[in-house]
């Protein structure tokens, strides 16, 4: 069994960004559960560092019309690309910056389920608009989430919903809304119900201050049958029919699950008490709760491999690397896309990958050259003392309870070099694994 | 290439432009270590397999076009292409104008397109579909690729297989073995103090857990790479937060190549393929991509003996629906062609172009099982024997 200091130390790396040990004291101090009540009933757009790092924003780009020759649309493309890297920016900043790195992480991680690419998006303004969406409704009512998202303008765009019209449906975004976002593949709905879906989401369009609605000349109103549920079904009750389905929480449970405990999935047992405290509520922040102080979380120790934007987050906020200038977050975003995690970017709509496909020896040799550069400009002073102590102020500093005895003997090698000895610190699979 | 040219290249196992920035230009050759391709290169002539995964569902129908038929013209025309406008294979099918270098290697009798490749039970989930066309497994969800389960049953050298990236596909993961990754960029070699620990940390303690295992396997199976790709390759990325274009992934491929580096397969990818609107225009700038890097490549590797053993597989998740929808896209589909091509390569039509008007549920029927394209790869390309890949081996087609 884990000490408590070492469970109090997983839960404080699983909800945030890696962990001091000074962190972890302070959240042993106020025990598990206050510790996870607070979390839940911090509001992130209140954080300070929140409130010091605003989100960009954007003149919207004068219209250049349809006849636009070549060059004036090659220069509109070049400028929001630079400002969808700007957006990117920010958000690295933003969870370096913020005091309680929960919603943040939060956030990354309904990004990660609702996952949606600027690649193809293009527009920052609708970014930056689905990613305070994300933010504000990430742990209340899980209908209210997965509706804005349904009609999200991002979502649209990404999805195709803005094509999907009563003349030909467009199938993109019922689908993955039932196979990714709500229920899982093949649970329950059919290849009718995405064709019948599709139908009932015709007619939403982006409009031009980038808020969403219906032209109802495009949309289908005749009858359509999805999940069982039939009628002139449009987007709301396409949404009610979905969230319906019994076996759709489970699905979710499981997803939450994946991102923040470990790869390995729940038991039904667990996942029937996840289930319970999402109650007929939808309540998300019930089933976080839930997650978060169920006796199976701590004995999960060792099972999830951190993710690039975790492993870089974490470092940076523990070792305090300056993140001020655009130079300083233009390094890091290139550290995660060696790594295969730029924010805003992930590979597909069905997020990034997990588990083993973090550890390729591509990203070896990566990680260590970054951690090396992040020891350059960090803060080591807590490995002022002697050299044979320094091993174990490592492990405090970075919030681990204690080291096998193979990366204490590799540690203990390499301490009387503080950068190094950080740098290899950060590498440990103790260190990668949660 | 000689081994002081060579050298010049720096390498590509794991350092990135990025991270290069990131961690300055200090650095040193890693000269003490192994150099593979100069002590065991692969003998000219030893096939090479090179993976191209298309990501999103590339539409067949518009790639190996059968213009002639008035069903493909009546069920998308604002999508479709007519006869004036196709690359003429025969009087019947056309490739898509974007791939006029395929078109060539096809005159060349170096391209084999196989018609109607599926599985059984088309699945429309992206997801679920490439986890098949990676697997090999359409009846049950396995955790291994078949490139992984090649590498299983073949013994325990990291480097027989290379992915060009960071994040490994399913397709390279076996249950002992997985392929190294490589990515794209000049090499700034780890301080000798920082390499020691990482010899260190590649031994595996009595307290890890499966997932700290995990860990110190890619350790030492790094050092393996590093020694091997160090001295090898280079190239600049393009620190484009989008990522690295299909033809830098090749060009990887192509130096390693040339060095004699003992790789049989690699693995590369090209993405935005899922084209459920305004595809025309996408589609063909996207096949334009394709075919540049890859017939580029392919006239590269004409010039080296190594290179005229590399034999290139391009697939794709799944074909689209062959009625359009209203927004000029597709939405998904089931059966596609595959191009199997290189100087190996018996090149021609291979299976049955699938009918436009005998439809399932408005989705072609697949005439070709894929496994049937591993099956000849594996035994071909591979030298193995494909019942220890493959659950089903149908006959082969011949086309190497």
């Amino acid at each position: 069994m884990p000490s408590q200091w070492e469970s109090t130390a997983r839960l404080v790396r699983r909800t945030g960004f890696g962990a001091s040990g000074a962190e972890v004291d302070a959240a042993l101090r106020v025990g598990p559960a206050r510790f996870v009540a607070t979390l839940l009933a911090a509001d992130p757009s209140e954080d300070p560092g929140a409130k010091a790092t605003p989100a960009p924003h954007f003149a919207a780009a004068a219209p250049i019309g349809k006849g636009a020759d070549k060059a004036a649309k090659k220069q509109r493309n070049k400028q929001r690309k630079e400002q969808l890297v700007a957006a990117t920016a920010w958000w690295v900043r933003r969870m370096a910056a913020v005091e309680q790195p929960f919603g943040e992480k939060l956030t990354f991680g309904w990004h990660n389920h609702f996952a949606t690419s600027a690649k193809k998006v293009k527009y920052p303004t609708l970014m930056l608009a689905q990613n305070a969406t994300l933010r504000a409704h990430g742990r209340g009512d899980f209908h209210t989430l997965a509706y804005a998202m349904l009609t999200d303008a991002a979502m649209l765009q990404w999805l195709d919903g803005q094509k999907n019209t009563s003349k030909a449906p467009n199938e993109n975004l019922a689908r993955e809304f039932m196979e990714l976002f709500t229920l899982g593949h093949a649970n329950t709905y059919t290849e009718t119900d995405v064709r019948e879906g599709a139908r009932a989401l015709t007619g939403w369009r982006i409009q031009q201050d980038g808020g969403t609605g219906v032209q109802t000349r495009l949309h289908d109103s005749g009858r359509k049958t999805v999940l069982g549920v039939s009628g002139n079904l449009d987007a709301a009750a396409f949404c009610d029919a979905v969230l319906g389905v019994p076996t759709g929480p489970g699905y979710l449970a499981k997803r939450m699950w994946g991102r923040l405990v470990s790869d390995t999935p729940p038991s039904a047992g667990v996942v029937d008490r996840l289930v319970a405290a999402y109650g007929a509520e939808r309540d998300v922040g019930a089933m976080l709760s839930a997650m978060l102080t169920a006796p199976e979380f701590a004995a999960a120790q060792g099972s999830i491999v951190i993710s690039p934007v975790e492993w870089l987050i974490g470092a940076v906020r523990t070792l305090r690397v300056p993140v001020k200038t655009d130079a300083d977050t233009m390094k890091l975003i290139q550290v995660l896309r060696g790594l295969g995690q730029v924010p805003f970017y992930p590979p597909s709509v069905g997020g990034w990958p997990s588990g083993r496909a973090w550890l390729s020896t591509a990203a070896v040799e990566l990680r260590l050259q970054a951690a090396l550069a992040l020891t350059r400009t960090g803060d080591l002073s807590a490995l002022d003392g002697s050299v044979p102590s320094r091993v174990d102020a490592v492990a405090h500093l970075l919030g681990i309870a204690s080291w096998s005895a193979r990366s204490s003997a590799v540690l203990r090698a390499s301490a009387s070099d503080p950068q190094r000895l950080v740098a290899v610190a950060l590498n440990t699979p103790e260190y990668l694994v949660h | 290439m000689d081994p002081i040219s060579r050298r010049r290249f720096l390498i590509a196992s794991g350092v990135t432009g990025g991270a290069a920035l990131l961690a300055g230009e200090a650095g040193f050759l890693l000269s003490h270590l192994h150099d593979r391709a100069a002590s065991t290169p692969l003998a000219a002539g030893t096939p090479i397999l090179v993976v191209v995964t298309m990501y999103g569902g590339n539409d067949g129908l518009n790639t190996v076009i059968p213009y002639a038929d008035s069903a493909y013209q009546d069920a998308r025309p604002e999508l479709a292409y007519d006869a004036g406008e196709v690359l003429h294979l025969d009087g019947d099918l056309g490739l898509n104008p974007g791939l006029k270098g395929m078109a060539k290697l096809w005159q060349n009798k170096q391209l084999a397109i196989i018609r109607g490749v599926g599985y059984p039970k088309p699945d429309h989930s992206h997801f679920r579909s490439m986890d098949i066309w990676q697997t090999a497994s359409p009846s049950a969800p396995v955790n291994t690729g078949w490139i992984g389960r090649w590498l299983d049953a073949t013994g325990d050298d990291p480097i027989r297989a290379v992915n060009v990236g960071s994040i490994l596909p399913p397709l390279v993961v076996g249950a002992k073995a997985t392929a190294a990754a490589l990515s794209i960029g000049k090499a700034t070699p780890l301080p000798a103090g920082v390499t020691t620990a990482l010899v260190g940390l590649a031994k595996s303690d009595a307290s890890d857990t499966a997932s700290e295992a995990m860990v110190c396997s890619a350790y030492a199976a790094q050092r393996k790479v590093a020694a091997t790709f160090d001295p090898v390759v280079g190239g600049q990325r393009s620190g484009d937060v989008e990522g690295d274009g299909l033809k830098a992934q090749l060009a990887v491929v192509g130096q390693c190549v040339k060095a004699g580096v003992p790789t049989k397969v690699y693995s590369v990818s090209l993405d935005g393929f899922d084209t459920h609107a305004d595809e025309k225009e996408t589609q063909q700038g996207l096949l334009e991509v394709l075919d540049s890097a890859l017939s580029g490549f392919l006239a590269d590797m004409a010039t080296d003996a190594r290179g005229r053993g590399v034999v290139v597989l391009v697939y794709s998740e799944f074909g689209r629906r062959v009625a359009a929808n209203a927004s000029q896209g597709t939405d998904h589909g089931t059966a596609g062609p595959v191009f199997v091509v290189g100087p190996p390569v018996k090149g021609g039509f291979y299976g049955a172009q699938p009918s436009l008007r005998d439809l399932d549920d408005g989705d072609l029927k697949s005439t070709v099982d894929f496994r049937a394209v591993y099956g000849e790869i594996v035994h071909k390309t591979l030298g193995a024997d494909p019942h220890q890949v493959l659950d089903t081996v149908p006959g082969e087609l011949g086309f190497l």
